[in-house]
């Protein structure tokens, strides 16, 4: 295979999944522009971080609120995702993409089947988020607040910023750096513990759930 | 936009691609994570996006490494894959289908993998 540019035709021999993979799930990024999306998913990811491109146009038809969207308009929408192979069986994709209303078009093949979803914070430009969060819970999506630190980001006591956010007390709120790997590993956990938390508990009973962080 | 093939992937193109179907259609049954394995050999005759498709699918990938790899759209790849079922040159595996609520074991599975990353 030819891997003379910069952008792969296919994977590489060390990125190749075993063979007994069965099960592969998702879990999405989510966040205002410049949040640090795509270094969240890069830093997770066991291969090359990869892009998949969809337009306005396609994936727009039978969508009914596109009035004044030209047909032929051609946006194109890129979204980050990189991989985590969890066991011979299991393996976790990790999407990355915009959070901004213009964007949402795309929602709906991304967020159904996904286990969860992180929202990536700066403190800097906490309105960015309101919209994402109220889409999310308006959908019914499970989902973790991370911060991400940047050197002028406010350092608001936590509490002060679910308040801002207005977020339930059950969601949690964690710190990151999107640039560490391990930093981005524990928000994964985090919301992973925080869906394990969720689907332990009777129906119902989801608002009494502990916060991670 | 980073690449020239996307670029290059204009409507008109991506019509003759997909042999003028609804891409609209297609979709339906594939997620982005629905995993394809190939089952059969590219194979001269076959249009190059198919035979691309078998080629980088000898172990497994998910239908979005597929778009990126082919610098498709997803909502086309998914056009090509259902022609590729159809004649079973693929097999694919589906993801837990959504609405369920993930179970237990599943979330545990995925807590110790992140654990050993
Ligand atoms: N200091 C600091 N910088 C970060 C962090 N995460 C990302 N950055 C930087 O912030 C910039 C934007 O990060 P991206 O990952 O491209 O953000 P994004 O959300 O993907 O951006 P868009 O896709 O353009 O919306 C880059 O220059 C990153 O290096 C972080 O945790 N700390
Ligand atoms: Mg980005």
């Amino acid at each position: 295979m030819d891997f003379n540019g910069s952008e792969p035709r296919g994977p590489r021999e060390a990125e190749l999944l075993p063979a007994t993979v069965a099960t592969a799930v998702k879990i999405v990024v989510v966040g205002g522009f410049g949040v640090g999306k795509t270094t969240l998913v890069g830093a997770v990811s066991e291969i090359r971080p990869l892009t998949t491109e969809e337009t306005m146009t396609e994936a727009g038809v039978g969508i009914d609120d596109l009035a004044g969207v030209e047909r032929k308009s051609s946006t194109t929408v890129a979204m980050d995702f990189g991989r985590i192979t969890i066991s011979d069986e299991l393996v976790l994709y990790v999407f990355g993409t915009p959070g901004q209303e213009r964007f949402w078009f795309l929602w709906n093949g991304l967020f159904e089947g996904a286990l969860g979803a992180v929202v990536l914070v700066d403190t800097r430009r906490l309105e960015v988020s309101f919209d994402v969060l109220g889409r999310l819970e308006d959908r019914g999506v499970p989902f973790v607040v991370a911060l991400n630190g940047f050197p002028e980001s406010p350092g608001y006591p936590v509490e002060e910023l679910r308040a801002a956010l207005d977020l339930p007390h059950h969601v949690p709120i964690v710190h990151c750096d999107a640039r560490s790997r391990e930093s981005s590993r524990d928000v994964l956990m985090a919301l992973m513990r925080y869906l394990y938390d969720l689907a332990a508990q009777p129906a119902g009973a989801a608002a009494s759930a502990q916060p991670v962080g | 936009m980073s690449n020239q093939d996307w670029a290059n992937a204009n409507p008109e193109r991506l019509y003759v691609i997909s042999g003028g179907r609804d891409r609209k259609s297609a979709t339906a049954g594939f997620d982005l994570v629905t995993l394809v394995v190939a089952r059969a050999r590219p194979e001269p005759t076959m249009q190059p996006e198919h035979a691309a498709i078998l080629r980088i699918c000898s172990s497994p990938l998910s239908v979005a490494e597929i778009s990126a790899y082919l610098r498709l759209p997803n909502s086309l790849v998914t056009v090509l894959l259902a022609d590729l079922l159809a004649e079973r040159r693929i097999e694919v595996r589906a993801p837990v289908p959504p609405a369920a609520l993930p179970d237990l074991s599943l979330l545990e599975a995925v807590i110790h993998g992140l654990q050993r990353l």
